[in-house]
């Protein structure tokens, strides 16, 4: 779906929630958004040893979805999987520890970047397998429905994930057993170095629609994503079954940093197609904000200590996860089981 | 002691373990009408909140068994075959081998995969592999191999109290085989072979479906004055190094004999470390009985061509020289 099409679906803004709520989503978005320019700046000066896939572009995504889940709630993430984490409360500091391989990393420096999970606030962890969380979630959202506890199991995944077989064998058990499973489809148009459309056979959104119901958001738009969400919560709580959310959305990075290095010269996209996502309309950081003007919920006072209190905390992180020490060399011997060396 | 078929051993496991944990659930394809044996009656007693039929889509149901750890339940997955541990081989090599340590330790993950393994009924290529390979070079999964009722019963009580993934591989063929049981608690932990049959001259090195056999050949080795050691080593991951070690210490020859491809099969594995860290002690070359690299056929007589044999397991113990000790 190009700029023009995304306009067209229907704002988010009749679903109004109060002003505490709405300046809440916006600096979780403009966090998101400062750490990883932050991360980006800082890969290229090769301040941290693994590759990082960024998720400018797409952060009304995982803070629309994010707020309005319970700690208690699961989510799987991918391998761009910065903005889940931070969304569903995690911390910015263990995350960037994490990044530059710290011993007090969330992950102690074992998984880096594309793993980051944080199980106590229900993050089954970023994926480096495209597709590799739909099984997870759903089986978090078996035990659930086992249960009868009212959690429900979050997956979040790409148009390119959407091509793996495992999205239809998940859809149909969540399906089959009414588990309390959202499929939170991100398409960005892109599946890593491909356009999605050239390796895509039918509608995303009909595949679903076999199992589920489901619904086409602007993923741009924070206050859409989050009614959509809303309304699939709602149905995972009361033990009625999944739903599918597509939220239509861009990928204003490269696959990962420094992708010109792989391309070598080739290209997948144009630079006037990022920038038609990038206008102050369709960029979802900016226009939540300007939407927050309008409605008179943050006068330029209060947005400049937001963003100043998001600048901070970046530069605080940073600061914690340069000094911290280097993750422990022998630790992988003890971790592979519990209780047992390797 | 009571007598016991290999299966029912597993199924007195699987019954005492649920009615101990009530957060132990079964699932898989067919399971509620126990198409293999081993699950019968469970759900009959336990209902479809414990034992449940899934869709047959192993590479969902892998992932699900991790998921489902997270709301505190231990999965017990059952795969039928060892084969389809390939169709669901991503959440099982990707996710559940590796998850513990990309999380830096934030979680323990119990979950039980039961597969039936190994030919010998002309079940064909694709349902009678022997995967324990291929689960061995994952790292973080452990893998019992059950040789007797006995262990079956013991390794799979273990398996399930178990904090760690652990693949319970069932010995296709031996699911009839009679053996006595202890009455009561009977847990057999990870790790510690037996010594399935004492011996002076040789030792001879296998697991699960394939230690039958070699104390079939001892009893033959026997009869012309040869006397082998049986190590039955029970788990392959972990594996109990010190106890072969320990046997060809006492012999100075060994024969390892073993259910799965030669090229990286566990066999080769053994070994290979025979030959580093037993070199001292060995007297002659170790030969390897296992299963040429190639697919399992169908017809009876090509089928029992390529699967150790007792045959195979004399004369490999002959060909390096095993001989009655001087008095």
């Amino acid at each position: 779906m190009n700029v023009a099409q995304a306009s067209k679906l229907q704002s988010g803004a009749e679903a109004m929630p109060d002003k505490g709520t709405c300046l809440n989503l916006y600096s979780r978005m403009l966090l998101i958004r400062r750490a990883e320019e932050c991360l980006a700046r800082l890969s290229q000066e090769g301040k941290f040893p693994g590759a990082v896939h960024l998720y400018i572009g797409q952060e009304a995504v995982a803070v629309g979805v994010c707020s309005t889940l319970e700690a208690r709630d699961w989510i799987t993430s991918t391998h761009r999987g910065h903005g889940h984490f931070l969304a569903k409360g995690g911390e910015l500091k263990s995350m960037y520890a994490e990044i530059w391989g710290r011993a007090d990393g969330i992950c102690r420096g074992m998984g880096g970047s594309m793993h980051v999970a944080d199980f106590s606030k229900g993050i089954l962890g970023a994926n480096g397998i495209v597709g590799g969380g739909f099984a997870i979630a759903t089986g978090a959202a078996f035990g659930a429905k086992l249960r009868a506890d009212g959690r429900v199991a979050v997956c979040f995944f790409g148009d390119g994930a959407a091509n793996q077989g495992v999205f239809m064998e998940s859809m149909n058990v969540s399906s089959a057993w009414e588990l309390p499973t959202i499929f939170v489809c991100e398409n960005n148009g892109l599946s890593e170095f491909t356009v999605s459309s050239t390796v895509t056979g039918g509608a995303l959104v009909d595949r679903a629609r076999a199992f589920m119901p489901t619904t086409i958001v602007d993923g741009n738009d924070v206050l859409a994503v989050r009614a959509a969400t809303e309304k699939a919560v709602a149905r995972a709580r009361s033990g009625k079954g999944p739903s599918y959310i597509e939220c239509i959305t861009y990928r204003i990075r490269g696959h990962l940093e420094a992708e010109e290095a792989f391309l070598a010269g080739g290209k997948y996209r144009t630079a006037p197609e990022i920038a038609a996502w990038q206008t102050p309309e369709r960029d979802p950081v900016s226009r939540f904000e300007s939407f927050l003007g309008r409605q008179g919920m943050a006068d330029a006072a209060v947005l400049s200590a937001i963003q100043q209190e998001v600048a901070d905390s970046v530069e605080k992180a940073v600061a914690h996860a340069e000094a911290g020490e280097p993750a422990d060399t022998k630790l992988a011997y003890s971790l592979m089981f519990a209780g047992q060396e390797a | 002691m009571s007598r016991k078929r290999y299966i029912q051993a597993i199924n007195e496991a699987l019954f005492e373990e649920m009615e101990r944990d009530e957060n132990v659930i079964l699932i898989g394809e067919d399971v509620e009408l126990a198409i293999f044996g081993d699950a019968r009656g469970l759900y009959e007693r336990f209902g479809r909140n414990r034992i449940r039929n899934t869709p047959i889509c192993e590479a969902t149901l892998t992932g699900m068994a991790l998921g489902a750890t997270a709301a505190g339940y231990h999965v017990i997955l059952h795969m039928m075959f060892a084969n389809f541990v390939y169709t669901g081989f991503d959440a099982i090599a990707n996710q559940i081998a590796k998850m513990r340590l990309m999380t830096g330790g934030q979680i323990e993950i119990p979950i039980t995969f039961i597969a039936g393994y190994g030919g010998g009924g002309s079940n064909a290529a694709q349902h009678s592999d022997s995967a324990h390979p291929v689960l061995m070079n994952l790292g973080g999964i452990n893998v019992a191999m059950p040789s007797n009722s006995a262990d079956a019963k013991g390794l799979l009580k273990t398996a399930i109290r178990s904090r760690n993934p652990c693949f319970f591989l069932e010995a296709s063929a031996r699911g009839g085989q009679m053996g006595e049981v202890p009455d009561g608690e009977h847990l057999v932990p990870f790790g510690k072979a037996a010594i399935a049959r004492a011996g002076t001259d040789v030792s001879i090195v296998t697991v699960g479906s394939t230690v039958r056999t070699c104390l079939d050949a001892a009893q033959t080795l026997a009869e012309a004055g040869i006397e082998a050691e049986v190590i039955d080593l029970r788990t392959v991951v972990p594996l109990d190094e010190d106890a072969v070690l320990a046997s060809i210490a006492r012999t100075g020859r060994l024969v390892v004999v073993d259910e799965s491809r030669d090229r990286c099969g566990a066999g080769s594995y053994i070994a290979a470390i025979a030959a580093d860290k037993g070199f001292k002690s060995l007297k002659a070359p170790v030969k390897r009985v296992n299963i040429p690299n190639v697919a399992i056929p169908y017809a009876p007589g090509a089928e029992a061509e390529v699967l150790p044999s007792v045959e195979k397991i004399v004369a490999a113990v002959n060909q390096i020289g095993a001989r009655r000790r001087a008095a």
